[in-house]
């Protein structure tokens, strides 16, 4: 089996996990720029989490045969202070040419504040005004459904971006359908407690239909698990779908969407 | 898959977790002190599963969740608890 990580947090993962993932069938990884546990207390630590997802982590992942890609963004934990988003959105256009950078992500909302949507809108403005894909995070828990609302609506309300070159993270039963409503991508973010189990992503897709959905561990620092896609792939072989309906929703699905970024190809599969 | 076929393969990890929440709400109940807002969402999540719903999963999460329209006016916090405290 061969399957693309689409979001996965690799600075917070010890080598043994790229061993993992590649003796898995991983062919490529991709890590948005996310939260480190506490918060930076200047732009200048965002300089140097930027020089780490383009330059050291590819060269981490390259060890293990893994091509690595990122998304940058400040995230939407840290962005309650504004003056500091500010900051580190200016920093971002510097960073946007490195042969490995995909697009803005993983910006979005965590608790639905107003600062939170202000800086949304700064970042769904830099990513309009660089012709850059989108990763957006969805807040957590209770404030999920809320969070993919207002999401959606200051994104649709620019006019300048395409919907099937953004993608919406973590959705869940409840707001999945809205996501595949608005055209845009939805991402199912597999999470041993919150978020969604293999079996419940197989549900949604069964449900929903296999178009425009991918599949993702976001493994992180906290409790997850790097190899929860092909995890997820045995849940549907379980059920008796076919390969190919599972090489298309592990890797030919982030292939189409991430293949939009002309930087996003795996050596291996070139011909 | 069929019925039986869903059933062969789910059944026995839905009633252990069954079982596990059964234990929960049973630990609770046996702790000195006050519910929160928390448990009263999950007891009205509950009744969701044993409603007509073919959407159950969708409405626990909603059952959960801030159904407010408004940004709030400063994230105080981070987390999320995992349920809507209301107001």
């Amino acid at each position: 089996m061969r399957y693309i990580e689409p979001h996965a947090h690799m600075v917070s993962r010890t080598t043994d996990d790229y061993v993992k993932m590649t003796l898995a069938g991983c062919v490529a990884v991709c890590e948005p720029a996310f939260w480190a546990g506490f918060d930076r207390s200047s732009a200048d630590g965002f300089y140097d989490y930027f020089c780490q997802l383009t330059e050291h982590e590819p060269k981490r992942a390259a060890k293990f045969g893994l091509p690595h890609f990122s998304w940058l963004c400040i995230n939407p934990k840290e962005s309650e202070d504004v003056k500091l988003a500010e900051d580190v959105i200016a920093l971002i256009p510097k960073f946007l040419d490195r042969s490995n950078v995909l697009g803005i992500g993983e910006i979005g909302l965590n608790k639905n504040s107003r600062n939170e949507l202000r800086v949304l809108e700064m970042h769904v403005d830099l990513a309009a005004r660089h012709d850059q894909l989108i990763l957006v995070h969805t807040p957590h828990l209770e404030d999920k459904l809320k969070g993919t609302r207002l999401i959606l609506d200051v994104i649709k309300a620019d006019k300048r971006i395409q919907p099937g070159r953004v993608i919406i993270d973590h959705v869940e039963e409840h707001t999945v359908k809205l996501v595949l409503d608005s055209g845009m991508w939805a991402g199912m973010t597999l999470y041993p407690e919150s978020k969604c189990s293999p079996p419940r992503a197989v549900d949604m897709v069964e449900v929903y239909g296999a178009e425009r959905v991918w599949m993702n561990c976001a493994c992180d620092w906290g409790v997850s698990d790097p190899l929860a896609v092909p995890k997820t792939a045995l849940e549907m072989k379980k059920r008796g779908h076919s390969a190919e309906a599972i090489d298309k929703l592990v890797f030919q699905n982030p292939m189409k969407f991430l293949g939009q970024c002309p930087k996003f190809k795996i050596p291996d599969l070139q011909p | 898959m069929t019925r039986q076929q869903v059933l062969d393969l789910y059944f026995m990890d839905a009633r252990s977790k069954l079982i596990d929440l059964a234990a929960f709400i049973d630990r609770v109940e046996r702790a000195n002190g006050e519910d929160d807002f928390r448990m009263s969402a999950l007891r009205a999540a509950l009744k969701d599963l044993s409603s007509g719903s073919k959407e159950r999963a969708k409405q626990v999460l909603l059952a959960f969740s801030d159904p407010t329209t408004e940004p709030i006016p400063s994230a105080a916090g981070k987390s999320a608890t995992g349920a809507w405290p209301g107001k």
